[in-house]
């Protein structure tokens, strides 16, 4: 068996369900904190192989649903507005909806957007286009911030004028920290993101699950992964002694990734950040730091952030803290579809929103 | 003495123009130094404004598809025999004996003649491969965007044998379903060529007609309930289409799927899920449950149909959707795909 064999291995899943069958007593709720888990989760049903007292909720884990409609609508204005701007972005911001529009149909108006599979594609596209203006969609959590940052700094070691980041750009810890904070919260245990854990390492972690007495387990994202990370959470619980579990030991280190970080923090200072669903939370997101200006799409075009809190009827904010369930939203279903999403849950294969509309 | 001579105008043309598309002089030197030679037969040669063609009495079956792909030479073919290909499928898939196609393009200025000499060469090659006849065909040029597109239209007939009944309303509860070779291979290789992505493959588009597999499932098995090429939206869609019009369930194991290493690394990589992506050269085929083994046995045998899987079966469901079985033991529906799949970082 290879190593990805290995943690699909159907046997070793329901050896792991039969233990935490065993040790359940209680009802718990486990939140992941990842898209990967939440696809992981859904695809393979593992919420139905779970016993009745386990319910699974879908924490804050994919960058692209929590970026800000203003920020798309910024990215949306600078290429329609503008016929020198190409934009790069990730695939699937696509069809996120802005305030009034997405990118796919900005696309289909004009504006020039290339879809691309890393961040360094954009200073490729930046030196091939000497006489454009290459602004990169910069996305994602810890996991890919230093990609973003690797850019920024190429970029001026090689004298490239032409590139700017529009960043969202968010740190994991403060969110989780803002949500353990809420009164209503009523999470038990927690599945961290292993792929942001192998960046950030541990210590916040360890931190969170003091403070707040709540069990972590650092998991991947195949099914046994998964299974495990679970099993460890409700051994924890029922045993009401907590603690961080680095059940993804083959990917993540105790100290993270330090020259990852080095690069990080070289380009990047923490700094407020709007969370759509969520909210302004602060020392939550990533912004360039004053060194690197010319590189920041914002100042470059002096554009301002409206921090706009748009009312589009989208409950992702409370589904994501726990406390409702995409069943509850009166618009699921019906004004809000795969097609037509009022929110960016609705839209991404692993949003919530679309998990259930598919299975449920 | 010297006589005074005009110049003599440049005859060798290297891309295209839009003239080329004006009907006039240069219209015609495409026809008779490029798509006759290449194209030749007895119907063409009648030289009408329409084909004419003697055909059997009975049903004929007639299809037409577009072809766009981008870019148009690609690792295992080229948009030409794709086009040709394509609506040979097509025929086949309805029962029909594919025999006349037509040809349609429509070309961007400055493309290069030489490339529409290889595009129409293969168009040829799979012509003769699927034994059908180019019978007429027409050329339109537009103006330059990127000097390097052209599309291409064709329309194919083909008759009927009395003794074929395909249709997805016939298929019943305990239908089994065959899949003739690996999935996702043209998708994951038009992709892999896209040069924003970044990793190479070996991957190779799967075009091919499948004209002996259908000629041999239907000569010995006439009650297969229908035949259908799961192109653009992959296998998800067309199940999800024929459940749809069957009135019933679809179950399929996601163990069974014949799928490539390469294919399915892809997939990973970029997030993508290989029920989704388009396929060139395979058919879904069901038959009743009890020809499982003998359809089976003939599709391998047959030319393009080594890798043929069973992979599922057809199951009362109120709901008529499609499901897959994961080989970790949970069971998911397969949803019909909205909009395009576009990679996820996440």
């Amino acid at each position: 068996m290879n190593q990805k064999e290995i943690y699909r291995d159907a046997n070793y899943g329901k050896q792991l369900v039969t233990a935490i069958r065993k040790i359940t007593t209680r009802p718990w709720k486990i939140m992941d904190t990842c898209g990967g888990q939440t696809h992981a989760i859904a695809r393979y049903r593992i919420e139905e192989m779970l016993p009745p007292e386990i319910s699974l909720i879908h924490g804050p884990g994919c960058p692209v649903c929590v970026t800000p409609a203003d920020t798309i609508d910024t990215a949306i204005e600078l290429a329609l507005n503008n016929k020198n701007v190409i934009i790069s972005t990730f695939g699937d911001m696509m069809r996120v909806p802005g305030s009034k529009y997405d990118l796919l149909t900005a696309k289909s108006l004009g504006a020039d957007i290339r879809i691309i599979y890393s961040p360094l594609d954009a200073l490729k596209t930046a030196m091939e286009n000497p006489s454009r203006e290459v602004i990169l969609f910069a996305i994602g959590f810890e996991t890919t911030a230093p990609v973003h940052a690797q850019v920024v700094y190429e970029s001026s070691k090689r004298k490239i004028r032409n590139l700017s980041l529009l960043t969202s750009l968010f740190a994991v810890p403060p969110v989780l920290e803002h949500l353990f904070a809420l009164p209503d919260f009523s999470v038990d245990g927690l599945l961290a993101a292993g792929h942001v854990c192998s960046i950030t390492g541990l210590s916040d972690y360890h931190r969170l699950s003091r403070n707040y007495q709540i069990p972590i387990s650092v998991t991947g994202f195949e099914p046994v992964d998964i299974l495990y990370g679970i099993y460890t959470n409700i051994r924890q619980l029922e045993e009401a002694d907590y603690s961080v579990c680095n059940a993804y030991s083959r990917m993540v280190p105790e100290e993270g990734n330090p020259k990852a970080r080095l690069v990080l923090d070289e380009i990047f200072e923490p700094s407020v950040q709007n969370w759509r669903g969520l909210g302004s939370l602060p020392a939550s997101g990533f912004k360039i730091k004053e060194k690197y200006k010319s590189f920041d799409t914002l100042k470059r075009y002096s554009i301002k952030n409206k921090c706009l809190i748009k009312d589009d009827g989208c409950i992702a904010g409370e589904i994501m803290k726990g406390i409702a369930k995409p069943v509850n939203c009166p618009h699921f279903g019906k004004a809000c579809r795969p097609e037509s999403p009022l929110g960016a849950a609705m839209v991404s294969s692993e949003g919530v929103c679309a998990a259930y509309y598919k299975y449920k | 003495m010297n006589t005074i001579t005009c110049p003599i105008p440049v005859q060798e043309r290297e891309h295209i123009q839009l003239a080329h598309g004006g009907g006039g002089k240069l219209t015609q030197e495409l026809i008779e130094t490029i798509f006759y030679p290449a194209f030749k037969n007895d119907i063409l040669e009648q030289e009408h404004d329409s084909a004419q063609i003697a055909m059997p009495g009975g049903r004929i079956a007639f299809t037409t598809d577009s072809f766009v792909v981008d870019p148009v030479f690609f690792p295992g073919g080229d948009i030409g025999e794709l086009a040709v290909n394509g609506t040979v499928n097509d025929l086949l898939c309805s029962g029909a004996v594919p025999q006349y196609i037509s040809v349609g393009f429509i070309i961007e200025e400055g493309f290069a003649i030489n490339d529409l000499k290889k595009i129409v060469q293969s168009i040829a090659d799979a012509a003769r491969k699927a034994n059908v006849k180019i019978v007429t065909g027409d050329t339109k040029v537009i103006e330059r965007i990127h000097g390097n597109q052209i599309y291409i239209n064709t329309s194919g007939i083909g008759s009927i044998p009395e003794s074929v009944a395909l249709s997805p309303k016939n298929v019943k509860h305990g239908d089994s379903v065959i899949v003739t070779g690996r999935i996702g291979e043209h998708g994951i290789c038009v992709l892999s060529t896209r040069n924003s992505l970044g990793f190479e493959t070996d991957i190779k588009s799967d075009t091919r007609s499948l004209n002996e597999i259908v000629r041999n499932l239907l000569k010995d098995i006439p009650q297969t309930r229908v035949l259908r090429d799961p192109t653009r939206g992959g296998l998800s869609s067309t199940l999800n289409e024929i459940a749809h019009t069957a009135g019933a369930g679809i179950e399929i194991n996601e163990e069974a799927l014949p799928i490539s290493k390469g294919v399915e690394s892809a997939c990973e990589l970029l997030g993508l899920d290989p029920l989704y992506i388009a396929n060139e050269g395979i058919l879904l085929v069901f038959v009743p449950g009890e020809y499982e083994k003998q359809a089976l046995e003939i599709i391998r045998n047959s030319e393009h149909g080594a890798d043929a899987m069973p992979i599922g079966k057809v199951i009362p469901d109120p709901a008529h959707r499609v499901y897959l079985q994961s080989a970790f033991g949970g069971k998911r529906v397969v949803e019909v795909l909205s909009g395009e799949q576009l990679p996820r970082i996440c």
